[in-house]
């Protein structure tokens, strides 16, 4: 079996078995503890002409959870994932993770801070930082004598 | 900088088992599972997962969760840092026969699944009156 990273800080049963028993008042179920946002979100960096690009996935997460800020070359970004436990409620297993948590990313290059936008769509937060012009590829036309 | 275009650990990460298929690579979504009073509520993280490419199937007491997500990055992309891969997500779960399976509902919003899983009538009237003395 060959693994692959994913964002997923706090799980520490990664060798489970696929088969997942779900079945109503089984008492030997143990439920899991909160997990809280230990380690920090996966991100992923990558490059256009335009712009560097940076994306997040923070599932049920909303807008006004999520802070973000670029000062120099480096992208900080804070999340808050409130705690929806509710009251009487029987956990059979918790995975997803709560919590808060806050990364600082070094950028490889200065980006135009006053223009970098965020969207999020379905969970996936996506950070749009437009180079400066000195970070463009610039094209160099070569005259004609 | 981290300029690696392949698929690097940051240190706080955990492992998940991905399993290579011909259409490529499948992730299993992390799950809650809570009991109320009337049903089972299953919540699973399926970020960038959407509505219509959403399958979700209920066979013989087993209930599968497979959600189709595109890359969503074009092909030969200069990654300056990657930390996660994007792929389709996918589990399954053995249901007990306490759940009404013809009334298992779904909704999917932010990119978190809820399943609604009903109990059946026989479970929910299992309540055991105390009369006072």
């Amino acid at each position: 079996m060959v693994f692959r990273y994913r964002n997923l800080p706090g799980s520490l049963d990664q060798f489970r078995d696929e088969m997942d028993r779900l079945v109503s008042g089984l008492l030997s179920a143990v439920p899991d503890g909160g997990r809280l946002w230990r380690g920090q979100p996966a991100i992923n960096l990558w490059e256009t002409e335009e712009a560097l690009m940076a994306e997040i996935e923070v599932p049920g997460v909303k807008n006004d959870q999520i802070d973000i800020s670029v000062i120099g070359e480096q992208l900080t970004l804070k999340v808050e994932v409130p705690d929806e436990s509710a009251e009487g409620v029987l956990y059979h297993r918790r995975e997803r993770p709560v919590g808060s948590f806050s990364r600082v990313i070094p950028l490889p290059h200065g980006v135009d801070a006053e223009q970098v936008q965020a969207e999020l769509h379905d969970g996936v937060l996506t950070i749009t930082m437009p180079k400066t012009e000195a970070a463009k590829p610039r094209k160099i036309s070569v005259k004609a004598n | 900088m981290n300029t690696d275009t392949n698929i690097t650990k940051a240190t706080s990460e955990q492992l998940t088992p991905a399993e290579y298929t011909r259409t490529g690579d499948y992730y299993r979504p992390n799950v809650d599972i809570l009991e109320k009073e009337d049903e089972l509520l299953v919540l699973a993280d399926m970020p960038g997962a959407t509505r219509d490419k959403l399958d979700i199937e209920f066979e013989e007491g087993m209930l599968t969760i497979h959600a189709r997500v595109e890359p969503r990055q074009p092909e030969g992309t200069t990654f300056v840092r990657r930390e996660f891969g994007v792929g389709d997500f996918y589990r399954t779960f053995q249901v007990g026969e306490a759940v009404d399976a013809g009334a298992i509902s779904a909704e999917l919003s932010g990119g978190v699944l809820t399943l609604h899983l009903p109990k059946t009538e026989q479970v929910r009237r299992r309540k055991i009156e105390v009369k006072s003395a």
